[in-house]
C-alpha cells in the first residue's frame, strides 16, 4: 500500500471543495449525545527515550524468561538456530498471505509444500496441510473432520488430553451436535486405560502422546480398539521434538495427526502466535480441512507449485466446506521449516535425545529425595509428573521464591484432584547445574 | 448444440435424470450438465442406507471450473452407489447416460418420477433457457 501524505493546506483544500469548515464536521452525523466531547484519557506525549524507558519498567516485572524454568505443558523451551529469524525476516516473506496467484507465489508455495512434506515424514501420514492456526484448534478440526469421515456424532478424548485443548476444542464445537465423552488414566501408568465409551457411535478416540503427564501412549494398541469400534484414531502430539525419538503415530495406525509445531524454532512468545500441524490419510484428504498445495507441471513441462482441492475450501465451497478456517499460519510454518530443514534427520533425533535424556537425569535426580517420587510408570519423552508429599503448589511456590527456581506446573491447577503432583519439563537447553540446582533446590526446602 | 436426451428417461430442472426400474430408479446427470461442467474430476456421493426428501442436495460433482451439488428429483432410500466413479469421474463426461449413474434408489413414493419433464419437455425446458 502506497503512503500518502496531506499537507494542512491539501487538507483545507478538501474541506473547502465539499463544503465544510472543518474535518470534524464530517462526524456530524453521529448524535451529539454518542460523541466524546473530551481528550482521550491518556498521558501527554513522551520523549522516545521516556518511552523505552517506561516500557523497560513494565519488561522487569517479568521473571520467567530469566529463571531457570522447568515448564513444558504444551509450550517448549528450545534452542532456535539464528539462521530462522534471519530468514524470515527477508520482506518476500514478510506478508505472507494466500498465495492464490501461483504465478507470482512459487517460493511461497514451495515452502508450503516443503512443510507439507516435512510434517508428512514426521508424523507418517500421507497428506498434511498448510498449516493450522496452533495445535488446540487443529485437534478441534480433527474432531468435525472425524466427525465428516464416520457420520458419528461422539467423540471420545482422554482426560490426559491438553486441558486447554480439551477446553478449545468444547468451545469451537458447542453448537454443533457434537457428544464429547472423557476417557480416564490408568492410575499406575498414566496411560488412558478406561475405553468402555468407546461405541458403535464414536467418531474418534482422541489421545495425546506424549501426554499431558509426559507419558507415552500404547498408540498401536488404541488404534485398534478404536478400529475395531469403526472410529478413528486422532493423535495429538504437543511436543514436535518427540517426533525425532518416538515410532510415528503413523505407523502405529493413526488415521488422523495434529499438533503444536512450536518447538520447531518458534519462541514461547507467552503462548503464541504458534503453528497447528494437521496430517492425515489421502483417503480422507477431501474431508481434510485448510489449505493445501501441491505440484504441477505447465504444459512445458516445468515443475510449479499451486493450492490444490481448494474445493473443500470456504472461498468456494461456503457453508459446505471442510472448514471456516480458509488461511495458516504462513510465517510461523516458514520458521518451522527452515528450523527442520537446518536441523535434519540427524539434527532433530540429536535433539530429541538430549531431551529424553536430560530429563531422565532430573527424574533421576529428583526420586533421589525423600518425599518425592515418579507417580506413573509409562515411558517418557522429556515431560514427567511428580508426586510430592507436601502440597505442589507450595513446594514450587518455595522453589521460586527462596531458590530463584521454577520448577514446574502444579497439575491442581488443571487437575483439582491431584494437589501433590507437578510437571516438569526437561530440555536440551537446560544445563546439567541446573537440573542439579532442582533437585538440590527440592532437597533443601523447609516446610 | 444438440442435447443427447434420450427418451426413455425422466428429467429435472436441475439437469438430473431418472430412470425407473419398477420400485426402484437410478439417478444421474443429464449431457448437457456435463457439457457446461467440463471435465469431471471428482464426485461426492453419499451412502447406501441414506434417505432422502424430494429435491435435496445428495452429492457433488467437482469439474475442472466449479463445484455443483445434485439433487434427488424423487424421495427414495440409496441401495446402491456407483463405486466405479471414484476411480473414473470422467465417465461422466463419457457416458452421462450409461456407466455413468450416481445412485440407485428404492422409491418413496412410486409413481413420483412420473411428474418429471419427459424427454421432449426437458429439451423445450433447455431451449427456453438458452
Amino acid at each position: 500500500m502506497r503512503y500518502i501524505p496531506n499537507s494542512p493546506e491539501e487538507r483545507e483544500e478538501m474541506l473547502t471543495a465539499i463544503g465544510l469548515a472543518s474535518a470534524e464536521e464530517l462526524f456530524r452525523s453521529i448524535p451529539q449525545n454518542v460523541q466524546l466531547k473530551r481528550r482521550l484519557d491518556v498521558t501527554e506525549a513522551l520523549a522516545e527515550s521516556e518511552v523505552i524507558a517506561a516500557l523497560e519498567k513494565y519488561a522487569e516485572r517479568n521473571t520467567a524468561a530469566g529463571k531457570p524454568s522447568f515448564l513444558g505443558a504444551g509450550v517448549y523451551s528450545h534452542f532456535s538456530p539464528t539462521v530462522v529469524d534471519h530468514l524470515i525476516q527477508r520482506s518476500e516473506f514478510f506478508t505472507s498471505y494466500t498465495p492464490y496467484q501461483p504465478e507470482i507465489s512459487q517460493g511461497t508455495l514451495q515452502y508450503i509444500f516443503e512443510f507439507q512434506t516435512l510434517i508428512c515424514q514426521l508424523t507418517g501420514m500421507e497428506v498434511a496441510n498448510a498449516s493450522m492456526y496452533d495445535g488446540s484448534t487443529a485437534m478441534a478440526e480433527a474432531f468435525l473432520m472425524a466427525q465428516r469421515v464416520t457420520r458419528r456424532d461422539k467423540i471420545v478424548v482422554a482426560e490426559t488430553v491438553h486441558p486447554e485443548y480439551r477446553e478449545v476444542a468444547k468451545t469451537y464445537t458447542q453448537h454443533g451436535d457434537l457428544q464429547i465423552e472423557t476417557a480416564s488414566l490408568d492410575e499406575k501408568t498414566g496411560r488412558i486405560s478406561d475405553l468402555s465409551a468407546l461405541d458403535e457411535k464414536t467418531a474418534a478416540l482422541v489421545v495425546q502422546s506424549p501426554n499431558f503427564f509426559g507419558c507415552v501412549e500404547d498408540l498401536k494398541a488404541l488404534a485398534e480398539k478404536a478400529h475395531a469400534a469403526g472410529a478413528l484414531l486422532v493423535v495429538v502430539v504437543t511436543e514436535a521434538i518427540s517426533f525425532g525419538l518416538l515410532k510415528s503415530p503413523g505407523e502405529c495406525g493413526a488415521d488422523i495427526v495434529v499438533g503444536e509445531g512450536q518447538s520447531f524454532g518458534i519462541p514461547m512468545s507467552f503462548g503464541g502466535p504458534h503453528v497447528g500441524l494437521f496430517a492425515t490419510r489421502e483417503k480422507f484428504v477431501r474431508n481434510m480441512p485448510g489449505r493445501l498445495c501441491g505440484v504441477a507441471y505447465d504444459k512445458n513441462g516445468n515443475r510449479g507449485f499451486v493450492l490444490t482441492l481448494s474445493t473443500r475450501e470456504q472461498h468456494i465451497r461456503r457453508e459446505k466446506a471442510t472448514s471456516n478456517i480458509c488461511t495458516n499460519q504462513g510465517l510461523i510454518a516458514l520458521a518451522a521449516t527452515i528450523y527442520m530443514e537446518t536441523m535434519g534427520k540427524k539434527g532433530l533425533q540429536e535433539v530429541a535425545m538430549q531431551n529424553a535424556q536430560k530429563a531422565a537425569y532430573a527424574a533421576k535426580q529428583i526420586t533421589s529425595i525423600d518425599g518425592f517420587e515418579l507417580p506413573y510408570s509409562a515411558p517418557k519423552f522429556n515431560e514427567f509428573v511428580v508426586r510430592s508429599s507436601k502440597p505442589a503448589e507450595e513446594v514450587l511456590a518455595k522453589l521460586r521464591e527462596e531458590k530463584g527456581i521454577i520448577g514446574g506446573l502444579a497439575l491442581s491447577r488443571y487437575y483439582p484432584d491431584r494437589p501433590d503432583e507437578f510437571l516438569v519439563c526437561v530440555t536440551e537447553t537446560m544445563k546439567k547445574e541446573k537440573i542439579d540446582a532442582l533437585a538440590a533446590g527440592l532437597n533443601e526446602l523447609q516446610f | 448444440m444438440a442435447n443427447n436426451i434420450p427418451e426413455n428417461l425422466r428429467y429435472s430442472k436441475d439437469h438430473e435424470w431418472v430412470l425407473v426400474d419398477d420400485e426402484n430408479a437410478s439417478i444421474g446427470i443429464t449431457d448437457y450438465a456435463q457439457h457446461s461442467l467440463g471435465d469431471v474430476v471428482y464426485i461426492d456421493l453419499p451412502r447406501v442406507g441414506d434417505k432422502f426428501g424430494t429435491h435435496e442436495a445428495f452429492g457433488s460433482v467437482e469439474s475442472v471450473k466449479a463445484v455443483s451439488e445434485v439433487f434427488t428429483p424423487i424421495a427414495g432410500e440409496v441401495i446402491e452407489v456407483n463405486e466405479g466413479l471414484n476411480d473414473s469421474p470422467e465417465k461422466v463426461n463419457s457416458d452421462p447416460y450409461g456407466d455413468a449413474w450416481f445412485i440407485k434408489i428404492k422409491m418413496a413414493k412410486p409413481g413420483e418420477a412420473d411428474k418429471m419433464l419427459s424427454g421432449e419437455e426437458y429439451e423445450e425446458y433447455l431451449s427456453s433457457q438458452a
